[in-house]
């Protein structure tokens, strides 16, 4: 069965667009090629990165998980909860936390599923009900105060790199491995590509369904301890609107929203992208509204230009004939 | 009796069923917990409350039965009363007239943005709509420096039409009512609102059969917008300031519930103006009662989020029941 892969061309422009945007940043701000202001930039989009590939997978199967910032900050005001107010343990609370953030995926998972409800909707009412759940359990406080242990997981270092981005770069090259070279992940493939055709060929399509959901909601609630820990609070309001963040490093690397085709470099290589455009427009003192519509036209822009580069070769194909 | 138990049963299968069952559910515990619901004051503000999401969930129930959806209406909103408030700054004499003609301009022109990326250039519209939400939010700031338009910056007569009322109902209401009135007409009387059911329940035979298709989706964004916009002046009116990080912000959830809850699927096809217009009052009620029975506000959100998960798994539990299995 061969599989449609995004075009070599998208990935190849990802590139030349990250080496330009690179350019640019260096231009706007000599502060931009210092490599250890730069090293540790990238820990601000390790958490936007993991959401990205598991949300991948979920794009992959034809479905989408809205929830996934939302799950983050429940994930951390529970945990945070349990600990300041409940005196739980700190390990044992993130294990309830992050057992709470895979029970919410899997819910989302079983809905669109059993019940045969769109994803749209479904993460869009658990979306809003991860979050208020959070709002409901903090309120407008944060909870702070973490042990040595816990904090600053951004500050760990590996030789020259943060220990973090390490993970995220090892989270990519499992995922890739897993979608390309192992039996499970051929199957997810299968199970986005032509659903109908790998049912009949005894794949579970709604098994592999959910558990992208699970995976989903595991892998948010996991940033939401990492988040926590690199910002030393945890709030209800944490990573508002992240989902947007995560959805356009999705598409921007040329996984089609409605399924069948994914490419977790191209994700990776569009998170790049984001990041480098969004150190280098904070680096020039460009404000965060700015930065959105950059983003914002960029994600509207990688689809549209190569739909109209489309239409116009067909239009010469049609003249020419 | 026969004919009751008729008229019974068409009324329990209607697509609004399940909204009207749980208004009456929450208007009952409202009876019950917060007597205060009741009170002419109360029932006021919640007439105050539901116009902005009424007249936008119009434009998202048009958008979302034709298979498409709008996740920018907040942004336009913003940019709208931002404009109109620019040009009040500069011209405090302008009339109201003038005011929400130019803001239905601005949002119908933003509609067209969404219109032509979703159906010329095949941008899917959740993509289109991310990408614009962002773009025309940035807008917001650039047309008023960032600065918000602050109430002195506004006239008296435009804040007076959520204040005056000609029969105890706020001009405001007023508005709303007649644009559900029109769209309710227009979705289920009129051959070109019948064509937007057609196309979004199946495009390819719409086509086929001679509907422009793009030309429908392109309507419906553009009057999406155009009543964004109208919500930008109605939101000016309301609250007496525009500000363009806040204005709008969220928006669009609380519209797209509405438009859910109310029975709208967004597989496309289906849904109602009266669906739409009872889940906006059905969430204006919760919050209220929420507000009224003295739970703090920070329930709103969870509130939220269960009402629609509620909702739209009742209508996915009683659709699997209703239609035959076929795998």
């Amino acid at each position: 069965m061969t599989i449609k892969k995004p075009t070599w061309n998208h990935q190849f422009t990802l590139v030349l667009l990250v080496a330009l945007s690179f350019v640019i940043s260096a231009h706007l701000s000599r502060h931009f090629l210092d490599p250890a202001y730069l090293l540790t930039a990238t820990t601000n989009f390790v958490e936007t990165g993991l959401m990205a590939l598991a949300m991948t997978v979920v794009i992959l199967v034809g479905e989408i998980d809205l929830s996934v910032a939302c799950n983050l900050a429940l994930t951390a005001a529970l945990t945070g909860v349990l600990w300041s107010h409940y005196s739980w343990p700190l390990p044992l609370a993130c294990c309830m936390g992050l057992t709470v953030s895979a029970m919410a995926g899997l819910a989302n998972g079983l809905l669109v599923t059993r019940l045969k409800l769109p994803s749209l909707t479904v993460t869009l009412g658990s979306m809003a009900l991860l979050r208020g759940a959070a709002q409901v359990l903090v309120g407008d406080r944060s909870i702070t105060g973490f042990p040595d242990w816990f904090a600053g997981v951004d500050q760990r270092v590996v030789g020259p790199f943060p220990a973090i981005t390490l993970l995220l770069a090892a989270a990519a090259v499992a995922w890739w491995a897993f979608l390309t070279r192992s039996v499970r992940g051929r199957m997810t493939e299968a199970a986005g590509s032509n659903p109908a055709a790998a049912r009949l060929s005894g794949v579970s399509v709604d098994g592999i369904r959910t558990r992208a959901f699970v995976i989903s909601g595991f892998i948010a609630g996991l940033c939401g301890l990492m988040m926590m820990s690199r910002v030393g609070a945890a709030r209800w309001d944490m990573a508002q609107g992240r989902e947007l963040d995560v959805i356009t490093a999705v598409v921007l690397g040329g996984t089609d929203i409605s399924g069948g085709q994914a490419s977790i470099p191209g994700t990776m290589l569009a998170l790049l992208l984001i990041a480098v455009m969004r150190t280098g427009m904070g680096l020039a003192e460009i404000n965060p509204e700015t930065q959105h519509v950059a983003v914002g036209i960029l994600l509207a822009a990688s689809i549209a230009v190569p739909n109209l580069l489309k239409m116009r070769t067909r239009r010469k194909a049609a003249l020419a004939t | 009796m026969q004919a009751i138990a008729d008229l019974l049963r068409r009324l329990f299968r209607a697509r609004e069923a399940g909204v009207s069952v749980f208004l009456v559910m929450a208007l009952v515990a409202a009876a019950i917990l917060a007597p205060r619901f009741y009170s002419l004051q109360n029932l006021r503000n919640l007439l105050l409350d539901t116009p902005l999401v009424v007249t936008v969930g119009m434009g998202m129930t048009a958008v979302i039965v034709c298979r498409q959806i709008d996740l920018s209406v907040g942004s336009i909103v913003a940019v709208s009363g931002m404009a109109v408030g620019e040009i009040y700054r500069a011209h405090p004499s302008m009339p109201t007239p003038i005011a929400m003609a130019v803001g239905v301009a601005v949002g119908a022109l933003l509609g067209l943005g969404n219109a032509l990326l979703v159906t010329y250039l095949k941008v899917p519209s959740i993509i289109t709509t991310l990408g614009t939400m962002s773009i025309y939010r940035g807008l917001a700031f650039v047309i008023g420096g960032g600065r918000q338009i602050n109430p002195n910056d506004l006239p008296a007569h435009l804040v007076s039409l959520s204040i005056s009322s000609p029969v105890g109902i706020p001009y405001l209401a007023l508005l709303a009512l007649v644009i559900f009135l029109l769209t309710h007409v227009f979705l289920s009387m009129s051959r070109m609102g019948r064509a937007i059911y057609a196309t979004g329940s199946n495009p390819d035979a719409a086509r086929l059969s001679g509907l422009p298709t793009e030309g429908i989706v392109a309507g419906a964004f553009i009057a999406c917008g155009a009543l964004a916009g109208l919500a930008g002046i109605m939101y000016a009116s309301r609250f007496g300031f525009v500000n363009p990080a806040q204005t709008g912000n969220g928006f669009e959830l609380q519209v797209i519930a509405a438009t859910v809850i109310g029975g709208t699927q967004v597989t496309g096809g289906s849904g109602t103006a009266v669906g739409t217009l009872l889940g906006c009052i059905l969430l204006a009620a919760i919050v209220n009662i929420l507000t009224v029975a003295h739970l703090s506000g920070r329930w709103q959100l969870a509130a939220y989020g269960a009402i629609i998960l509620v909702a739209i798994v009742s209508d996915g539990a009683g659709r699997l029941q209703s239609t035959p299995v076929v795998s």
